[in-house]
Order: C-alpha cells, then structure tokens, then sequence
C-alpha cells in the first residue's frame, strides 16, 4: 500500500449565504493521479483554493502526511509541499525563466540581501533536467514573454515543482496546449508519479480522463458524488454521476412552446473559423457551419475551452477581420469586421463578462442602455437627451428593471439588473440576431426566469438567438436545437426531442468524437 | 442638512465647498483689505486663464483615462509659431490664428496617434511630445525669444510695431473688469462643455475612459475618440499658446514649462478622477478658481514661495483623498 499524502475530510465551505462546498472529503496517495471531475460551479476550485490555503476559513480537516494541519495563507501551503499549477497562467512576463521560476526561492546570499544569480540558474537548469523539461541555460535567461503559451506552461509547472512539493494540482493544464505538448505533459506526469508525487488532476476532457486517471472523485452542486477507480467508472457512469439522475425532470420542455417547424434561415455561418493569435496555435474554432431561423433559439454547449466565446467574439468582429469563412444574415453576406459594423448590420453580443466587457459601471443605466445605439440618439452628432431619456425608460419598463431612475449609476445596481440593463443595450440596437454568452451569469433565480420569459418572447417576434451557456438545464430549457463544441469543433447537433444531458454533455466532452479514443 | 450633505456628496458640491473654504480663508487673511477688491479677483482671473484654458484639453483627455503631458511644450511651442507669424512676418491675426491651432492641433493629434494607432502608454507618448515640442520651438526660433527686437546686420536693434491682436489679447474690457484672456478661458470652458455633454463624441470619451473594451463592443469608435482628445488638447495648447506670447508680448521658446503639472493639478483639485469616465470641465472650472485663489491669497499675504509650494502640494494631496472617500 503506498503511502497516502493527503487526506481531506468533511471539507465545506459557504460564501454569505451561499453554501459551495458540503462535507468532502478526498484523499490522495503518492504516485497516483486522481481526477476530480465536475461541471462548471460543481465546487472544484473552492476545494483546491482550500487545499492550497487561498481561503482559510473552512469546516472539515485537512490532513498531510498523517498530521492534521491548517493553511493560513497559500505561503504555509507551498512550504508544505503543496503546489498549485494554475489555469490562469501567473508568470511574472518581464521577467527571465529562471527569475520566474525562482520566485519568492530566491537563491540569495548575505542574509538576503544580494542575489546570486550563479547559484539560481544552476539550481533551475537542475531543475528541468530532471523533470526532462529541455530548456537551454540561454532559454533560462530569457524573458518569459517571448515564450509562446505552451512553453509558458512548462515554465508554469517547473515554477509549481522548483520547491519539493509531493502533492501537485493541476487545474485544466492542457486547455492551451496541442497534441505533441500534452503527449509532453502526461511523460511528465509519469515522472513524477515515479518519483512518489500525488497529483490532483482537474479536466472537462474525456479521453484525458481516461488517459491519465488511476482514480476520479466527481462532485456536484458542492458534494462529492462518488469515489472510483478509473477502470470501474466507465465514460456513461461518470457522466451520469455528474449529472445527476434526478435532474432529468426539470428539463423538460416548458408547456407552451410552439415545435419548431421549418424557418427561414435568418443567420447562416458556413465553414467558419477564428483563428488564434500567435503563430502554431491551433484555431480556437474550425470549421463550424450553422444555420439559425427567425424565431429559433439555438444553444452551444462546451466546456472551458471548447471555443464557445470564441465563436461569438469572431462572429462579431470582435478579433477585427481575421477569420475564415462565409456569414450571412438575411441571405445577405456579411463580412465580420468590426463590433460597429456588425451592430448596424443587425447583430448584438451580449458578452459574458458583464463588468469586464458588457457594461460601463461608472456610467448611468440611461447612458449604458443607449451606448450602442448613439447614432440613433444624437441626429448630427448632437445628443438628444429626450430621446436617450425615452429609449431608456421604455427598455427599463419592457425587462422590469429595478432601480430608482434611469440616472441611476450602473455599478450600484443588482447583478440581475445590470445584466437586463445589458440586455436592454443590445435590444435597444433592434438586431435580427442576438448573440448571449451566459445571459444569467451571476443573476438570482427570479431575474434567470424573467429573462427565459423575455427570451422566448425576443424569439417569438422573429429574432435569431445563438446562446452560450455552461448551464445544461439552461440550455436544454430554452434552445430549440443545442450543438455540442469540443476542442473548437461541432461534436454533436441536437435537436430539442433528442438532447438530453447525458447525450451532450458526451459530446461536449469529446466522448464522441473521432480524435476521443 | 440633507440637501448640503446631498451636495457635498457630489463631485461638484465638493469641489464648490473646496472654493469656497479658500475663499473664506481669503476673507480672513485679508492683507491690506486686498481680498475686498474687485482689481484682486480680476488679476486671479487673468493669471491662472492660460493654466486653465490647458486644462480644459487636459480634462477632455483624462476623461478618456489617458493623461497629456505636452500641454506645456504645445504652449511654447505655438507662442513661438505666432509671435514668428504675426510680429516677425506680419501676418493678419485671421491668417496667423488658425495657423497656429493648426500647429497645435497637428501635436495633439501625433500624441493621440500614438495613443490610439500604436497603443503607446499616453504618458510616454505625451511625454516624447513634450519633448519634440519644446526641441522644435527652439529650432524654430533659435533659441532667442521672438520679441520686438529685431537685431539688424549692423548688430543694432530696431523695434517692430506690436501687432494689433497681441494688444487686444492682453486688454482688459467691461470698464477694465474683466480681462479678454479670461473670457477667452471661458470661451474654452464653454466649448468643452458642449463637446462632453451634447455631442456624440463626447460621450464616446466617457465611455472609452469608463471601459475601453465595453466601449469597443458596443461599436464605439474607441480609436477616433482619442484622437479627438488629444487633438482637442492640442488646439487648446494653442489657444494658451496665443494668449501667453501676447501677454508676454513675445514669443519664448521656454514658455510653458511645467505648465502641464499645473494643469492636471487643476482637473485633480476640482475632481476629476486619472482614472478616467468621469469628471467634467465644470469641475475643472472650479479646480482652476480654487487654486488661482489659493495663489492669489498666499501672495498678498506675502507668504513666502517656498511655503506656497508645500501648501500647494499638501492641497493636491487632500483633493485625492476627498475623492477616493467618495468611491469607498
């Protein structure tokens, strides 16, 4: 029996009022790999933010080694041994390799002060020929922004492993990597197992699963639903366990909807492809073809990385004129350039991100509701506030938006009201074809319902709507047709009378596609 | 009670209250019953117009998140350009004007490319401005201020004529009350006012300072708002430019250094925030009021320059930190 490096138990975890984490435990032994598998928001990252002591208040008991112990802060975390290797790259880019790599272990001497260059990069070109990771001593020296995104990973695990950490998280480690860098990444993770590592492996992609898998834990909603070895937890057990059979019923088709019947293609996108920048990287998405009818309402479901958002950034013209294929609306064809062109040629993109790239905070709900439609508002350039007024109380009427008035600043709003404010920007542009990335992001339950209602409704009166949503229920509740993207490709078309959770979420993990064995 | 506090709660209350606490410190250290006379207020009027036309343009560009540092240089720089213009060449001030806003304007819209094209940090690209800037008027004049005195082969001076623009500049009107480079002052005021809150554009500016990206994606031409910033800011340099050689009744290459720090002192003190998306030239008004009284108080109390420089800086500091209270 090999020893266990880690044991976690009873783990819970509430934010307010908010309960994320309920009684987990999990254990890790030393050379084994365990994945941790979950939907999005099933609390995966509450339990590693816990483990690596990102969040010190916690219920439950961590033990390492065999001696109980608490983390107050992700330093006491390392110093024990525990190594986080996160999705969000941390590198400090104007710095050298080794200076990365190094960072906060400084070889240092006189008590700190003077920093010995020699001894650091000695120590870091060790490092890599151990863990066979082939940088040269001048790649070491080497600033970290000239790098691409994979070697940029490597830098990131050779960082992670620079102290003697036994127990290694690794969160969606290959979401930015190709073929040959992963086939890299897993010999690597054979290393490390050889050398008595416990390697916690967190993935939304079914053949890694299954590739480097001696055991998987699925959580969901904040509970841990199983425990099993990868051998006696087959693709359709895991899918189920994450899931959950006793979902099925509330994804039943609302009462009232008209069965979609044959439409008029409003929104066609033929053999589009968004490229990724940086040269060798493989397109973010390839090779898609869709047509969506007014009055349909068509879901794409994709895990972290699948080239979702991608998709509607492209469409948009977001990234500017670089991707490939035809798009038309209308029969009309339209050539993806720029946000503004593609908003006078009727389209709108609600983004994902409200406060990053959805709303002005700082400005007033009346300012934000009108920004995309100012040519509208302001006949020769000149503003009419009457107008601007109107637009906005009529859109703040029509999605019951609650605020004191329409001077109202937008940051001091509710998240369910910011993001009807949002709603009520893209609407106010009176677009044929509205593209919604997680239009409930971070919206209670009430408000979700009263954009379902109002979406449906958005569709009755002839609108398109493509729709990203990392919600299945979401998804399954309000599209007509739901199309499954895996690794920037379509891995599966449903239709509302065959999707069921089960069947895409297979897809949007890859299950079934061909490069999937 | 509540309508005060309703009051100081907005940016501009606070900014009112800030000159108004000056002015009461002004009636209370009031040298020589100086601060009783109108010839007083008229003068502080008239000396901090040049800093505050700049800092109309500074507040359109800081409304926009970015900051413009060539403020200053602009200035020497089109003072030189005119005073060439219209004293050495003799050109008609309808001639010689539009020229030098054209100067100006050029300056701007070469920072503002930098800013929007080339995606270069507004301080540097404004600080390689600056430097540009203050390089070329030296060029162009020499080096020697372009006076009246022309020195002749003969190594003697002969002394032009003032031109008729550089005296009705610097006049006083209204009875001698108000002097014309202050109406000019508020003539800026008064076109930034109409930019930032009746025009498209203007409200581009907020947005692409409040959330570029945000702005972007809602078809804001992002690009084309900055450039009006800066250009803007240029024109307004020139503006300064024109009204400092005619106070100065010369063109100094040296003119206008460091003017720009003085210039987003003012926008800071009336609250605008560096950090973009808000603000307004309103404000910037009253930041210009408060610190010309601020001046004006310490010198005819004859306090000494170099406590006027501290209490100044601990004034700016104070500003700062009235405006991060509102935000938390």
């Amino acid at each position: 029996m090999p020893d266990k490096l880690l044991q976690l138990s009873n783990i819970g975890k509430r934010f307010g009022a908010n309960r994320v984490l309920d009684s987990v435990s999990f254990d890790l032994f030393a050379g084994e790999v365990h994945v941790l598998a979950g939907e999005n928001g099933a609390g995966k990252t509450t339990l590693i933010r816990i483990l690596a002591g990102i969040y010190p208040e916690h219920e439950g008991t961590l033990e390492l080694g065999g001696r109980i112990i608490r983390f107050r802060n992700p330093i006491e975390a390392s110093r024990h041994g525990i190594s986080v290797i996160h999705q969000e790259l941390s590198l400090v880019d104007s710095m050298s390799v080794a200076d990365n790599i190094c960072l906060g272990r400084e070889a240092a001497r006189a008590g700190g002060l003077w920093l010995d260059r020699r001894a650091q990069l000695e120590r870091v070109g060790a490092l890599c020929a151990r863990l066979d990771l082939r940088f040269s001593l001048e790649d070491l020296d080497r600033r970290a922004e000239q790098f691409p995104l994979s070697v940029k990973n490597r830098i990131e695990i050779a960082k992670a492993l620079a102290g003697d950490a036994r127990v290694i998280v690794m969160d969606e480690p290959t979401s930015a990597l190709n073929h040959a860098e992963v086939e890299r990444l897993f010999a690597l993770i054979e290393n490390l197992k050889g050398r008595g590592c416990g390697i916690i492996y967190i993935t939304h992609k079914m053949e890694e699963i299954y590739r480097v898998a001696d055991r998987i834990t699925v959580l969901r909603d904040g509970r841990r639903v199983g425990t099993a070895a990868a051998a006696e937890c087959p693709p359709p057990t895991l899918i189920r366990w994450m899931i959950g059979r006793d979902l099925a019923e509330q994804f039943a088709p609302p009462a009232g909807m008209p069965a979609a019947g044959p439409r008029a293609p409003r929104f066609v996108a033929s053999h589009f492809t968004v490229p990724r920048p940086g040269p060798g990287r493989p397109p973010a998405v390839e090779d898609l073809s869709i047509a969506v009818g007014a009055g349909e309402i068509v879901g794409f479901a994709g895990l972290q990385g699948a080239g979702c958002s991608e998709l509607f950034n492209g469409l948009f013209g977001a990234y500017g004129a670089v991707c490939g294929g035809r798009v038309e609306i209308d029969g009309e064809p339209v050539l993806p350039e720029s946000p503004g062109a593609s908003i006078r040629r009727g389209l709108a993109f609600l983004t994902g991100d409200r406060k990053g790239t959805g709303l002005v905070l700082g400005m007033s709900v009346e300012r934000n509701v009108s920004l995309a439609s100012l040519a509208r508002m302001s006949p020769w350039g000149v503003l009419a506030p009457g107008l601007e007024r109107s637009l906005a109380e009529h859109y703040v009427g029509a999605l019951g938006i609650r605020l004191d008035s329409v001077g109202q600043e937008t940051g001091a709003l509710s998240g369910g009201n910011q993001q009807k404010v949002a709603l009520a920007k893209w609407l106010a542009t009176r677009p044929r074809v509205l593209l919604l990335e997680e239009p409930t992001r971070g919206v209670d339950v009430g408000a979700k319902h009263e954009i379902y209602r109002l979406l449906r409704s958005l569709a009755a009166e002839g609108l398109a709507i493509l729709l990203i949503s990392t919600e299945l229920p979401e998804l399954l509740g309000l599209c007509d047709r739901i199309v499954a993207l895996h690794r920037g490709r379509v891995t599966g078309v449903f239709d509302r009378s065959a999707a069921t959770p089960e069947r895409v979420l297979a897809a949007a993990m890859g299950a079934d596609s061909p490069e999937g064995n | 009670m509540r309508t005060l506090r309703r009051w100081i709660e907005r940016p501009e209350g606070r900014a009112l209250f800030a000159l108004l606490f000056i002015l009461a410190i002004g009636c209370v250290f009031n040298a020589h019953d100086a601060f009783f006379r109108w010839g007083t207020h008229r003068d502080m009027l008239r000396q901090v117009s040049v800093y505050g036309i700049l800092a109309c343009g500074m507040t359109l560009v800081i409304v926009t998140g970015g900051i413009d540092l060539s403020v200053g240089s602009v200035l020497g720089l089109c003072a030189v350009v005119f005073a060439q213009l219209s004293l050495h060449r003799g050109q008609p001030a309808v001639l010689a004007v539009p020229a030098v806003l054209a100067v100006g304007a050029a300056a701007g819209l070469a920072s503002g490319a930098a800013v929007a094209r080339f995606r270069i940090q507004p301080f540097i690209a404004t600080l390689a401005m600056m430097v540009f800037a203050r390089g070329l008027a030296k060029w162009l004049s020499g080096g020697e201020k372009v006076s009246r005195a022309l020195q002749q082969p003969d190594g003697s001076f002969a002394y032009l004529d003032l031109p008729g623009a550089f005296e009705r500049l610097d006049a006083k009107v209204w009875g001698g009350n108000v002097a014309v480079v202050t109406l000019v002052f508020l003539g800026c005021v008064a076109l930034s006012w109409v930019v930032l809150t009746r025009l498209r554009y203007g409200r581009y500016l907020y947005a692409t300072g409040g959330n570029e990206e945000a702005a972007r994606l809602s078809g804001v031409p992002v690009r084309r708002a900055k450039l009006l910033a800066y250009g803007l800011s240029g024109v307004f340099s020139a503006v300064a430019g024109i009204c400092q050689a005619a106070q100065e009744q010369q063109g100094d290459p040296e003119a206008g250094v460091s003017y720009e720090l003085t210039a987003i002192a003012i926008a800071v003190i009336g609250g605008n925030s560096l950090a973009g998306g808000r603000g307004g030239v309103g404000l910037t008004l009253l930041g210009a009021m408060t610190i010309g009284y601020l001046e004006k108080i310490l010198s005819i109390n004859a306090v000494a320059e170099s406590s006027r420089l501290m209490l100044t800086g601990a004034i700016i500091l104070a500003a700062v930190l009235l405006q991060r209270r509102r935000v938390a």
